[in-house]
Order: C-alpha cells, then structure tokens, then sequence
C-alpha cells in the first residue's frame, strides 16, 4: 500500500509543466521507469493483468466445453478405409494424432487414425485405431447409412433389403432406402404408442394394485394389533379392487403384445463394411441418414433433431444416447424445492439476528458460526443429511405414516425431499449473511419514520424493512441457487441416481412425489463421464451435458436477477 | 443578518442582530389557549452514564409553536424524543421524571408506547418517506391502525395532504413513489403523513435544515396553520426561524433548561446571560 500513497504523492510532486504520459520512451530511460513506478502503473499493470487472466480461464473454459460439446450432433461423414491386408472398415472419422514410439527417430511422425466402427454386436469393440501405413485406400461411399438404434451403440452399413416378416418390401439399396424414412416414421408413432400403454395405462395399473396391496398390509397391520376386530368387508373391497386391476393388466397386457407383434414384424438387412449383415427390427431404428448423400438442410436437419431428443428424451443404453431431460428436470425442480426452503428460513434467522438478538458476544459468535458454516465441505453436508434427514426424520415417518410398506422404505431413502433440504441446509449460511447486510442497509431513518407513526416492530419489519431489504435477500437466493445448482457431492448420498423410472412430478395423485429418487446434471456429468461402459463414445456427451448444466444454472440465476432489478426499482431508496 | 431590531428598547439589546417580528397568523388572532398540554416535570435522561437532560421542567401550551434552541449536543433533540418516547430504541437510555402529553403519563409502564407515538407524531430532520407511492406514505398510519376502508384512505389522504399543502401538487401523482419528490415536497409528504392519523402534536426536529429557503418558507408557512389545530413542538438551529414562527421559545444548554418564556421577550429582552450571548452570536 505504501507505493500507492506515494505513487499519488508522487503524482501531485511532478513537475507540473510536463506533460502527463510525456515520459513514456523518453530518452532518460531510468528516470521515466522510476517515475512510472511512483505514479503506480506496475500496480495498473498488475491488477489489469489479474482481471484479464481471469476472464481469459473463464472465456476458455466456456470455448472449449462449447467446441467440444455441440459437435456431438452434428453428421459426421462415413469413411471407408481398406487396408493392405484386405480387411475393410467403415466409420466416423473421430481423430488423428502420431504413433507415440519414445526413444525411435520415427517418434510421433507416423499417424494413426480412430475409426468409430459402431456395430459393437458384431465386432465387440465400437472403436479402432488404424495406422495411416497400412491404408491402402479410402473412400467415402454415398450409400453408406448411420443408424441409432435401441441397443448396442450405432449400426453403420448400407440398407440391402426390407422385409415384412415373409414378405420383401425391398430387395435392393435403392428401395431400401425409399422405405427406410417411412418405417422410421412408423416405429416413432409404434413406439410412442407402446410407451403410452407401457408407461401410462400399466402404470396406472400397477399404482392402483400396489395401493391395493399396501391396504392388505395395512388390514393385516391393525388386526394384528387388534385380534378379533371384523375387516371383512374392508379386505373383500381390497380383494375386488385387486381383481379389478388384475383384470384391466390382462387386457392392456395382451393389447400392448398385440401391438408388439405387429410393430415388430419388418426388418430391414444391413450390410456391413466387411460383408457381414444384420438384420434389425425396424421398430429399434430412432434414426438413419446417410451420412455422405447429405445435403446442408439434411445435415441441420439431423442435428436439430438430434439437439431436440436431447433436451426432451429419456437415456438410453446406460445414459450414454438418447437425452437428458429427466436430468434438466431433476435439477430445476430440486433448486426450486431448495429455494422455497431456504429463504424463508434464511431470512427468518437473519431477522432474529439482525433486528431482535441483543447484539452482543453471543450474537457475534453465532454470526462468525454462520459464516464459517458456508466453509464447510459440502459432502459433510450429504453425511448429514443421509444420517439426519434420510435415517432418522424419513425413518421416523415410515414407522409412523407408511408400515405397512416396510421394510421398503417410503421417505427413509434418498429422495429428491431430503436432497433439496440437505442443500437448504447447505446454502442457507449464505442467504442468513445477504439477508443480514441487506436488513442493515435499510436506512434508520425508515425504521424511525415508521415506530413514530406508532407502528408496532413487527409491522415495521413486515411493511418497511423487508420490502426494502427484498433485492438483498434475492441476491443472497441468487447466490444459494448457483452453489446449490452445481453442487454434487451431497446430492449422491441423499437422492441422485444413475437412472429414475420416473420423475417426481407425475399425472398420478399426489403429482408431487417427494420421496422418489430423480436425476441431476451434474450427477450425470460425472455418470456419463467416468462410470460408463463406453467411455469414448460417452466423452462428448460430458461437454454437451455440462453445457446444459451451465444453461441451466444460468437461466435460474437470470430469472432470479430480472425479479431482483424489478424489486430494486419498486423500493428504490436513497431519492437524493 | 439584519439590523432590524429597532423598535424594542431595553437595557442589555445593544448587541442583538437577530430579526425578532413574530407575525401573527394572516387573519384571525390565535384562539385563546386552553393551558398546557405537555407539562414536563425534573425530566432527566442519561445514556449510559453519560447524563445529558438535568430536571427541565417546562409546560408547552395547546395550539402554540414551542421552539427548543441552543448549540449542538444540549440536549433539545433529546427532549423532543422523549415526548413520543422514540429514545427507548436506543440501548441504556435511562430516563426519569415526569412528562404528561394530555394528561398520559408517557413513561408510565402501564402507558402503551404506540398509544403515546399515535397522540405525538414527528416529522424528522431529513426527510423520510417510504419506497412507497404517495398515497401509501400518506395512509401508512392508517394502515397499519387496521383500517383497510378505501373511502376513508382517500378521504385521509385527500385531507392530509391539503393539511400539509401538498395537494395541489401531488393530486395526479398519487400513484408514483414518494421518493420522486422535490426534498421540500417529500418534507411536506412526511408532515402531511404525521397529521393523516390526526395526533394531537407534532414534534419536528430540524425540518427546514435540509431545504432551501423557498421550500423553508412554504414549510414555516404550512406551520402556521398547523397550529390553529395542533400542539408543535419544533427543534431548530435557525435562530430566524425560531423567531419568525413560535410563540414560546426554550433555550438549553448542556442539558439545562436556561430560559424559556415568550418569543418576542425571549428575542428582545433575555434574561440571562447565556441566552443572549448565543442568541446574539457570540457563542454556539
């Protein structure tokens, strides 16, 4: 700090006449490098440096998660490579780089291509490295098709035929590939049908049968702590109910066969790059393109379509294809329970503290407790809330409100409850430290204004202090959302899954399911990256995934600053 | 400063460069005072150890502007706050002896302080309106009463603010913040928010210290009529302004009361020492 002040000093001592700036390259280099020093511009330089080394790790941390994660959906061209011993292989080009051989002179001067062959059914590895050396030719043929399938990974190959169980829809490529976008088209409404019946109608099946069992327990329950006590009629209706829906299963179950069978009769033949062919049901097929008979539109096309089943689909094959939305979901609607949690309770301790505590050592050291609580390593947090909130409170309220489901526990697992509650407790340090300096920034003079007109305390703080302090607190959630939003770590001990059936919030009564366990962005990131069986064709959905979750952190946060600057303008204080 | 005190002769005048016209009310004469409405008795009040009223015992008269003049720091703010008890916000404030607004024994404990700052209302040195809109800083007193009627919040708020002379002016604002004012208007708002609930007296503490002299002037103006209804109790540093618009005038020093009578003896003729040395400017 000294050089500043004399820096300023040093300033105001110049010699008045010259010119500021004059002394940059000026022939008395050692005078203008000291002078300089005294005016204060190596500090100019170093915090300006500073700032530009910030934003310059930030900017790249955003270029390179953009660069690498929204090239996962665009069609990339098929190759056909034939090597010197004949064998044939056809894929996406992923990469190139030198044939590492330390210590040899040809070290890293001959390169080596990956080829994303698909076909993991037929070959057992979706991946293969192949020396430029051994390449005898390469070509991209036009009739060439990608296909995402249900299972197994991608097929690459070319369209041979179509048949429809005996019969042939297509002998040739040509036609093949004419008949290919119909049964594509087909096999989404067939499988939008079957997931209707599968998920909506037996699913509402098996709520009703599973409610009707819970009943059963729960008869069982109370007779046995009351023996002799006549159910009868109560287990009759229980009975018939059961049977009722036992009856419905039947009929949808032979329905949704029927419609399998049906659906699942055409099959169209690929051939692959080495001669071997597959035949696959069409109704596995999600899509196919050609990926070197493209056109730009068909190329947006594919990409869009592919960005669209992202953002709204379901994971498939061990959540490394198909989309992530039970994850956006999962994530949104555990910030906002954490939200609605955590401000109320964090502006209530901030007004106890702030506007009734004695202010005094104690109210010091439970502030600095506060404070220090915000350092605390967030999977302390998730130990917490496994043993607190998951064990003890959800264990408490099976025993009481739910026995007749045990030993399955109802709220005494994880649950997207107590993985909002256990990041509630998590942020709330932060919103109680804004709320505290926003209530402290509310003038006295308001405060005063309003007891002399004989109000009481509460009313001041209801109709003067909060409203004021309103833009504070928000900032204070505004910050509680990014670290809740991006938190991880507590989250896999109370609620995150790999893969949740269901979402928490569904058609089916109470809508609002608290105790099921959900998905998370960030969960999914670390799933998808490291716990994959594919961990190479898994790499570019980790950058895509991380992009949604930077979108989504920051489409919270705008919501949240647009209502702040709304309410800012409402309770603008301090006219002069 | 002028030299206008020409036409009053006494013994001890010859320093005085104060202007001592009080003007009466245009109009009617004031009507005849029904006696003291707050009756202070030995009032003392200590922060702390720090002791800064000693026994002051004065009586301000119903439908009459008291002034409180003296330095900075004797203790005149101190006893207007005491008036609608607003000193109890502050930590280890001691205060004993009697004060009666109306005959409400205001420090009794059995006396409810919202009742005594409902009776008392004040208007405070800066200017304090809420974030609100105009029509709710008016009505906020009301409000809070319980009273959720929207014919009678207009009626108030029409009445209040032509009480406080502000009507005019605000009427086809009503719905935008009071912080949109000029600082004389928002001075006004703040007045005409203390009368909305009808109290029996004001208190002001310094109002015009942070106006410009045209806005000084519509509020000296606006305190004349005040008057023909309420009890004001006004704190100012403005020795003009004490002159101009009260009738009795309390000079304090240290915390003493040192002299208190009517304001045109008070300017012309003071009794003690103290009081002339500073009404005349050679102290404070």
């Amino acid at each position: 700090m000294g050089t500043l002040a004399d820096a300023s000093r040093g300033e105001a001592g110049l010699n008045p006449t010259q010119p500021r700036g004059g002394q940059r390259g000026a022939p008395d280099a050692p005078w203008s490098l000291i002078k300089s020093v005294r005016r204060g511009e190596p500090m100019i330089w170093l915090t300006g440096s500073a700032l530009g080394i910030s934003i310059l790790m930030i900017a790249g941390l955003i270029v390179v998660i953009l660069v690498n994660g929204l090239g996962l959906f665009w069609p990339k061209p098929l190759e056909q490579v034939t090597l010197e011993d004949g064998s044939v292989f056809l894929g996406e080009l992923t990469s190139r780089e030198g044939i590492p051989n330390p210590g040899q002179p040809d070290h890293l001067q001959k390169q080596r291509i990956l080829l994303r062959v698909g076909n993991r059914d037929l070959y057992g590895f979706d991946f293969k490295w192949l020396n430029e050396d051994d390449i005898a030719k390469r070509e991209t043929p036009r009739e060439a098709y990608f296909i995402e399938r249900r299972e197994y990974g991608a097929l690459i190959g070319v369209p041979v035929a179509v048949k429809d169980g005996e019969r042939t829809l297509a002998a040739d490529t040509p036609a093949a590939r004419m008949a290919l976008a119909e049964l594509i088209e087909k096999a989404e409404r067939d499988r939008h049908a079957v997931e209707t019946i599968e998920k909506h109608e037996i699913g509402g099946i098996n709520y009703e049968i599973e409610k009707a069992r819970l009943e059963s327990r729960r008869l069982d329950l109370a007779l046995s702590q009351e023996p002799g006590r006549d159910l009868s009629r109560e287990r009759a209706a229980v009975e018939k109910a059961t049977a009722e829906q036992q009856a419905r299963f039947q009929t949808k179950a032979a329905e949704l066969s029927a419609l399998m069978a049906k659906a699942g009769t055409s099959y169209v033949t690929f051939r692959t790059a080495e001669g071997g062919s597959k035949d696959l049901r069409s109704l596995d097929i999600y899509r196919a393109y050609p990926a070197n008979d493209l056109s730009w539109a068909g190329r947006v096309g594919v990409y869009s379509g592919r960005l669209w089943e992202f953002v709204s689909g379901n994971p498939r094959e061990a959540n490394t294809e198909g989309g992530i939305f039970p994850a956006i979901f999962g994530t949104v609607m555990m910030v906002i329970l954490m939200s609605i949690v955590v401000v109320p309770l964090g502006v209530l301790a901030a007004l106890y503290l702030r506007e009734y505590a004695k202010q005094g050592p104690l109210v010091r050291t439970v502030r600095i407790a506060v404070n220090n609580l915000a350092g605390v390593p967030s999977i302390v947090f998730g130990v917490f809330g496994l043993g607190f909130f998951v064990y003890f409170v959800g264990g408490g309220i099976d025993r009481l409100f739910f026995p007749e489901a045990l030993p399955t526990p109802t709220f005494g697992t994880g649950g997207i409850l107590w993985a909002s509650l256990t990041l509630a407790l998590l942020t709330v340090p932060v919103v109680i430290v804004a709320s505290e300096e926003a209530l402290a920034a509310v003038p006295r003079s308001m405060r005063e204004a309003s007891l002399a007109m004989g109000a009481t305390k509460f009313q001041t703080i209801l109709r003067v202090v909060l409203p004021a302090a309103a833009p504070g607190i928000l900032t204070g959630l505004i910050l509680a959302m990014a670290r809740g939003a991006g938190e991880v770590a507590p989250l896999m001990l109370t609620g995150v899954v790999k893969l949740a059936p269901e979402l928490p919030l569904d058609g089916f009564l109470p809508f609002m399911h608290l105790d099921r366990k959900f998905m998370h962005l960030g969960f999914h990131i670390y799933d998808v990256g490291f716990q994959s069986p594919n961990v190479e064709a898994a790499k570019p959905m980790v950058y895509t995934t991380t992009i949604f979750l930077l979108i989504i952190v920051v489409l919270l946060n705008l919501t949240a600053i647009i209502v702040r600057n709304k309410l800012r303008e409402k309770y603008k204080t301090g006219a002069f | 400063m002028l030299m206008t005190n020409d036409d009053v002769a006494t013994p001890r005048d010859t320093g005085l460069r104060i202007k001592t016209e009080v003007k009466a009310p245009t109009g009617a004469a004031l009507p005849p005072s029904e006696g003291p409405d707050i009756v202070c008795r030995k009032v003392n009040l200590a922060y702390g150890d720090n002791h800064v009223l000693h026994d002051v015992t004065m009586d301000m008269e119903d439908r009459r502007v008291t002034a409180l003049i003296g330095p900075s720091g004797c203790g005149k703010s101190t006893l207007l706050r005491c008036l609608n008890r607003m000193n109890d916000l502050i930590d280890n404030v001691r205060t004993w002896g009697e004060i009666r607004v109306k005959g409400l024994d205001v420090n009794a404990p059995s006396t409810d302080v919202i009742e005594v700052r409902r009776r008392v209302g004040m208007v405070f040195q800066k200017s304090n309106p809420f974030p609100k809109s105009i029509y709710e800083n008016v009505v906020y007193g009301l409000r809070i009463a319980g009273i959720g009627d929207k014919t009678t919040l207009d009626e108030a708020c029409e009445r209040s603010l032509r009480g406080a002379a502000l009507w005019d002016e605000a009427k086809d604002r009503l719905d935008e913040s009071g912080l949109g004012l000029s600082g004389g208007q928002m001075q006004r708002l703040c007045i005409a928010r203390a009368i909305a609930v009808e109290p029996e007296i004001i208190l002001m503490d310094e109002p015009c210290s942070a106006l410009d002299p045209i806005a000084t002037l519509k509020i000296e103006e606006l305190m004349y009529r005040l008057k023909e209804r309420y009890t004001i109790v006004i704190v100012t540093h403005n020795l003009q302004q004490a002159a101009r618009i009260s009738d009795k005038t309390a000079f304090f020093w240290l915390g003493r009361l040192v002299e208190f009578g009517p304001t045109a003896e008070m300017f012309t003729a003071p009794k003690d020492k103290l009081t002339e040395d500073y009404i005349t400017g050679r102290f404070g």
